[in-house]
């Protein structure tokens, strides 16, 4: 299945890190004695492979909760951010729901929260979303304006996986700290890519993946403040109250072991990855803007993931893009590319037309791309927009001058 | 998503793209669908204006693949018809050649489309570009 392009590239090429990342080898050296050897149930307290299983937990446990300046009893396991979102959202509703239900959280959401905030309604709950501003934040105003006496949970996502734009956390968490209203952030694109510290930034929950920083999937963590507020939330699985009663059911011990050392390595690595991927980022933007015009990119670029570019190519639909570059993986917003056939709703949140939508591309660098691939990518991007744009009739009537805006579109036409 | 060796054929060596002049009395132009629902069609068609046959078409797509290889396919299928046979192309037909999977079946009714709304385009021009042989002709 692997190829090697003329300049020495091995292909495919991975660059949608935001979809999941490959696993460091180094994680999966750390996970492997925990399927044949120390295989116990981290849960056994009677016996030394029970004991060797539950040290693997408890060290993964102190290296998560370093990564994102917490404490080992605060980080709760689950199957991932989603299960992570669900329990986050469900377990404050329930637990809160005599000093209020109200919840506030933006339109640009993953589908785990929207998902759950629309579950939560139809239970009688009152979800308030925020729009966001052109550049994909949220407009702190609004949020202040939106919190009531009834509130009792605000989610903001602190990165966004489709243009990595990055929430001002720390300004949101002072303003719920303030009101008394718990702040929870899904930082699934966040942890291990930008710093985050749970005390500096005011949050009370967050939920954090492996999958997404080089560690396994079906593995993710919760972390639930104990103090500063005390954070109480209910169970959404019930089953001999593990992980302090919030989160039943034996651990998948080498998973942990793996989102652990994930984390540990994204703590060491950090600071220099974060400037190489932006780096990069800044190469493939600007080797495709220089080909190419009429590219627009989507989100600002100043509080954004360091590895992440999310472009539109006008009139250029987005999976003829991705199947003229076959040999490279990246994703669209193009309601072609998604199962419901509809366009991003983050894309359109952010005020971008539908026919900018469905030409975007989402380009995720991650720690084990290169300059080479870059500008393989680079160049294949700009030849296949141009094949592109030669078949297209949107680009030809551009060209023509006329104001594609101003045309009126017959979906149907008349015989 | 895996495509059908022939959409992967007509998306990279796609049939007759281009353009023929609008204004021309022989062409008709089709121009089907809508940029926010992210599929764009123009489909034209040259047409004997004495024997009603489409001697030559071009299509330009903004689309997805199957979207392409749909109007490229179309303009294939029209050169040498005449437009009465022509118009009896359904999408049908396209999903069965392409082996469109369901999710698809939609750019195959658009090109469907596109080929109707030439031939619409191309006939109201001869109707308002009467000549006494062509009335008798189609009679």
């Amino acid at each position: 299945m692997s190829t090697t392009s003329e300049t020495g590239v091995k292909l495919p090429i991975y660059m949608d890190n935001h979809a999941t990342t490959p696993m460091d080898p180094r994680v999966l050296e750390e996970m492997l004695p925990y399927f044949t050897q120390k295989f116990g149930n981290s849960a056994s307290r009677n016996h030394s492979f029970g004991w060797e299983a539950e040290q693997g937990v408890e060290q993964a446990r102190e290296r998560i909760a370093k990564l994102v300046g917490a404490t080992a009893k605060e980080i709760i396991f689950t199957s991932g951010a989603t299960e992570s979102d669900n329990l986050a959202l469900k377990g404050v509703a329930e637990m809160y729901k005599e000093k209020g239900n109200h919840i506030i959280t933006a339109v640009t959401e993953h589908k785990a929260i929207l998902d759950t905030c629309k579950r939560l309604e139809k239970y009688g709950y009152r979800v308030t979303y925020l729009p966001v501003k052109g550049d994909g934040l949220v407009d702190l105003e609004d949020l202040k304006r939106a919190i009531d006496d009834k509130t009792i949970l605000v989610s903001i996502m602190f990165a966004n996986n489709e243009i990595g734009v990055i929430q001002p956390v720390e300004q949101i968490g002072a303003i719920c700290r303030e009101r008394g209203v718990l702040f929870h952030s899904d930082a699934t694109q966040a942890v291990g890519k930008v710093p985050v510290d749970v005390n500096q930034q005011k949050i009370d929950l967050m939920s954090i993946s492996a999958h997404k920083m080089y560690g396994p999937k079906g593995v993710g963590a919760l972390y639930v403040r104990r103090k500063n507020p005390r954070v109480q939330i209910s169970a959404m699985i019930d089953g001999g109250g593990h992980e302090r009663g919030m989160r039943s059911g034996t651990l998948a011990v080498p998973n942990i072991v793996g989102l652990g050392k994930a984390c540990e390595l994204a703590m060491q690595e950090m600071p220099e990855e974060s400037k190489r991927l932006a780096a990069l980022r800044d190469r493939l933007r600007g080797r495709i803007e220089k080909e190419l015009d009429e590219v627009y990119v989507n989100g600002t670029m100043e509080h954004r993931l360091p590895g992440n570019l999310n472009m539109s190519f006008a009139y250029v639909e987005g999976e003829s893009l991705l199947m003229g570059i076959s040999d490279i993986a990246v994703s669209s917003g193009s309601a072609c590319t998604s199962a419901t056939l509809e366009p991003s709703y983050v894309l359109k949140a952010l005020g971008t037309g539908d026919d900018l939508a469905h030409s975007s591309i989402r380009f995720g660098l991650g720690r084990f791309n290169t300059e080479a691939e870059v500008d393989y990518v680079a160049a294949k991007m700009a030849e296949v927009v141009k094949r592109l744009r030669e078949l297209s009739p949107l680009y030809e009537m551009a060209k023509e001058g006329i104001d594609l805006k101003k045309v009126s579109w017959a979906a149907t036409p008349e015989h | 998503m895996a495509y059908s060796d022939k959409v992967l054929d007509h998306y990279t060596h796609p049939r007759n793209v281009g353009s023929f002049d609008k204004s021309s009395s022989e062409v008709g132009t089709g121009l089907v669908g809508a940029p926010e629902c992210g599929d764009v069609m123009k489909l034209q068609i040259k047409v004997n204006p004495a024997t009603s046959v489409i001697e030559d078409a071009k299509f330009k797509t903004f689309g997805c693949g199957s979207a392409i290889a749909s109007s490229s396919l179309a303009t294939e299928w029209v050169k040498g018809k005449t437009v009465e046979e022509a118009l009896a192309i359904k999408n049908t037909d396209i999903v069965r050649e392409l082996s469109l999977p369901p999710v698809k079946i939609h750019c195959s009714v658009l090109a469907e489309d596109a080929i109707r709304a030439a031939i619409g385009d191309w006939k109201k021009k001869q109707a308002s570009v009467e000549k006494p042989e062509q009335v008798e002709a189609k009679a």
